[in-house]
């Protein structure tokens, strides 16, 4: 039957068996928006920012697992989804975003609100369509989901002009067979190499002081369970980086928490004394290599992951597995058991895993504790217990971020949703209103900095307007945290353009938005309102914690460094630091 | 580097105190490309290698005998490291069916370029025309002043006969970039 553009839109997006859009209506996108109407039949979050939009559709998407959507008109509106879609490539989050366009013979003549958002996004998203058919408009859709979803996830834009919204068609929508033919040129490789697999067997045979690098292609793929499973198995050592969280539990006596710039000294160690890397959905990023030739420099490296562009990228890699990492650790478990494989040097790796404990018990992460100041650890700490390590938690970026990854500590997949690779200041709250929405049986805490909260602050009222029950804490250090202590460290504490200490009163922002406001000034309050917070299940909270101010993040090993030049928490190196070669 | 593991003892490797920094050597690249003519396909090929600091320094496109399907040849200057890279993210793009580095590959490759040269005086027309002959090369429009020559073959054939005709003086000229494929009868990565 002959329908408008928009419903086709409606029609596949319920094809794909989305619930929710995350948007805001204008004049290219009204179509759409009154077939949405129309229909009923998918909820809508109308957000105060496109920006907004965008991470509220990643946040859900990196906590249910599902393909996220957000929706915007023309020219500013597609603008102001950028920052969103940057992120989610980077992250490699399944998200359509969907644009309205200018009508297709007004294109290119610099039309009210047009931008040529296809060009703009074209190195930042996975693919990107223009509709110039209404006949393609079904398949176009169909493909978007596809391509977002498979292989190494990422972001997928449509610009559909407004004029193929009004016209009338009454082309199918495609079955998913008819859109894998339409791809010929798109097969993600899935299975994984079986020689490359009994490699890496028999390099995990032989390695005495092996460590897993564990990175979000592990929580993607949701192999949790292999992991720990091979991690036993083969009694190796597991650090995760900051987007693998959850992808091991970090209360498991074999994890070895996060490793890189801000991570554990004991992560850090093993990775440096390794003699086998087994890096699993990750991907070498330089805040976790520091300097290339220095990390891990007696290893040799396994790189399991869905992208071959990422193999061998930033290092060179001896046994490099393509594919999806549950489908090839199940195969690799497999394999173990049929050979009934045994390690080779169980006293050496009996040796390494007491070394490992070693250094656990010498610099375990911790802080400078007071009972005069709230430390902004401390609160972390409190967050996790009152939530008895089960909430999710968003973050902005900076140093609560940082905070936020070691001090709560994760125990599935999804459960830490940050921005890893474009390093989004302002991502924390709306990413927690769309990750609520995806997962409303869970508690949603929204770790966020006074600097992050501030840039995107204006999704309150949304989560007020939704009664989306988030819990905003925010660590107030009244400056741009991460930068002045980059000051302090590296510029003689020039404190440059970091100071935020004219800020609005959270308290009563919170209550003009129509949110709760809570706010502590001392340690003794942290726990008090966070239990308060957690009563609150009808609208948002916002808690204002004021944190000693020019507390810093520690352990750091300083950009371009390697392991070797760490600094603890005491802001002294590690006493091992100029002999990292213990071991070996 | 792979089929090194099975001689591998890890007993005997001494520990390096650096890892090795792969480097490649810096070099023209010829890289040739299966492609889907859809919307944007160029641009999404010329963003990527823009993004990596790279120039294209040749590049010709047209359909191949399959409906929607373009055949490119690219030349790019770059690291070897670099430009393996670029082949694995130029594989990752969906409009892209087959993508191959064909540099060390054996293979023929011809470039088309049309040169208007000044022929004023007799002589002059005797001289190219002569050159023109022994390049196998074709005029293929006269004037009072120029002839148009047409000459088909590779890069160095083309160069010599530039720098022969330049003294005359040379009004304009197009070069196609290079088509390249690789030779029958060597084996082919499938890629």
């Amino acid at each position: 039957m002959p329908r408008k553009g928009a419903d086709i839109v409606i029609e596949a997006l319920k094809e794909e068996g989305v619930e929710v859009i995350f948007g805001i209506p204008g004049g290219a996108i009204m179509e759409v928006y009154d077939a949405l109407y129309r229909d009923g039949g998918i909820k809508h979050i109308l957000a105060r920012h496109e920006q907004g939009a965008g991470h509220m559709a990643e946040g859900y998407a990196k906590a249910t697992g599902k393909v996220g959507v957000a929706m915007s008109t023309s020219g500013p509106g597609a603008t102001n989804l950028v920052t969103a879609i940057a992120d989610a490539y980077m992250d490699s989050v399944p998200v359509v975003f969907i644009t309205g366009q200018v009508p297709t013979h007004l294109i290119g003549n610099d039309a009210f609100q047009e931008v040529d958002i296809v060009g703009i996004t074209r190195p930042i998203t996975k693919h990107n369509f223009l509709v110039k058919r209404i006949e393609d408009l079904p398949l176009i859709i169909r493909q978007a989901f596809y391509i977002a979803k498979t292989g190494r996830p990422g972001p997928v834009l449509i610009d559909i002009p407004k004029d193929i919204t009004q016209k009338l068609s009454d082309v199918k929508i495609p079955s998913l067979e008819e859109v894998k033919e339409s791809l010929p040129g798109y097969k993600p490789h899935l299975e994984g190499n079986i020689q490359q697999i009994r490699k890496a067997i028999k390099l995990m045979v032989e390695a005495k002081r092996p460590v897993l690098y564990v990175g979000g292609g592990a929580v993607q793929a949701e192999a949790q369970k292999e992991l720990v499973e091979l991690a036993e198995l083969m009694k190796i050592p597991v650090t995760t980086t900051n987007m693998g969280k959850g992808a091991f539990p970090e209360s498991h006596p074999l994890a070895l928490h996060m490793l890189g710039m801000h991570g554990t000294y004991y992560a850090n160690m093993a990775v440096y004394n390794c003699d086998l890397l087994i890096a699993v959905g990750a991907r070498f990023d330089d805040r976790v290599t520091g300097k290339v030739e220095e990390f891990a420099p007696q290893a040799r490296i396994i790189h399991i992951d869905i992208d071959p562009a990422s193999i061998s990228k930033n290092i060179t890699v001896d046994v490099p597995i393509v594919g999806d990492v549950r489908i090839i650790l199940r195969k690799l478990l497999e394999e173990l058991k049929r050979e009934g494989a045994k390690i080779l040097y169980p006293e050496e790796r009996q040796k390494w895993i007491e070394q490992i404990e070693k250094w656990k018990e010498k610099y375990p992460l911790t802080y400078s504790k007071s009972n005069k100041v709230i430390k902004p650890q401390y609160v972390i700490e409190q967050i996790y217990l009152a939530t008895k390590g089960e909430a999710i938690i968003t973050t902005g970026v900076g140093q609560h971020q940082m905070w936020a990854a070691m001090f709560y500590k994760y125990s599935f997949p999804r459960q830490f949703i940050n921005s890893g690779g474009l390093g989004t200041m302002g991502f924390g709250l709306p990413a927690g209103i769309g990750a609520k929405i995806g997962r409303p049986e869970r508690e949603v805490f929204v770790i966020d900095g006074d600097g992050s909260f501030m840039m995107t602050m204006q999704e309150i009222v949304t989560a007020v307007q939704y009664k989306v029950p988030v819990k905003v804490a925010i660590i107030n250090n009244a400056y741009l945290g991460m930068v002045r202590q980059w000051q302090e460290l590296f510029y003689e504490r020039r404190y440059s353009e970091v100071d935020l200490s004219v800020q609005p009163d959270f308290v009563k922002l919170a209550e003009a938005c129509g949110a709760v406001g809570f706010r502590a000034e001392k340690p003794s309050d942290v726990r008090e309102i966070i239990e308060e917070a957690l009563r609150i299940q009808d609208r948002p909270v916002i808690m204002d914690f004021h944190v000693d101010k020019e507390e810093n993040v520690f352990p750091m090993v300083p950009a371009g460094k390697s392991y070797k030049d760490m600094i603890l928490h005491d802001g002294k190196k590690p006493v091992e630091a100029e002999t990292m070669y213990l071991v070996g | 580097m792979a089929d090194t593991i099975g001689r591998m003892n890890l007993n005997t490797v001494k520990a390096p105190s650096f890892r090795e920094v792969r480097k490649g050597e810096v070099r023209k690249h010829l890289i040739n490309l299966t492609v889907r003519n859809e919307l944007g396909v160029l641009a999404r090929i010329a963003t990527l290698i823009a993004g990596k600091g790279y120039n294209i320094e040749g590049l010709s496109v047209g359909e191949t005998h399959e409906k929607g399907i373009s055949r490119m040849t690219l030349e790019v200057i770059g690291d070897d490291v670099v430009i393996e890279q670029v082949v694995k993210q130029l594989r990752k793009l969906i409009d892209t069916l087959k993508v191959k580095d064909i540099t060390d590959t054996a293979h023929v490759e011809r470039e088309l370029a049309l040169i208007k040269v000044y022929t004023a005086t007799p002589r002059a027309r005797d001289e190219v025309l002569r050159l023109v002959e022994i390049f196998r090369a074709r005029i293929v429009d006269v004037s009072p002043e120029t002839y148009t020559v047409e000459i088909t073959g590779t890069e160095d054939k083309i160069n010599a006969f530039v720098e022969l005709v330049r003294p005359f003086g040379i009004k304009e000229m197009a070069r196609t970039g290079k088509v390249a494929m690789t030779r029958e009868g060597i084996s082919q990565e499938e890629e």
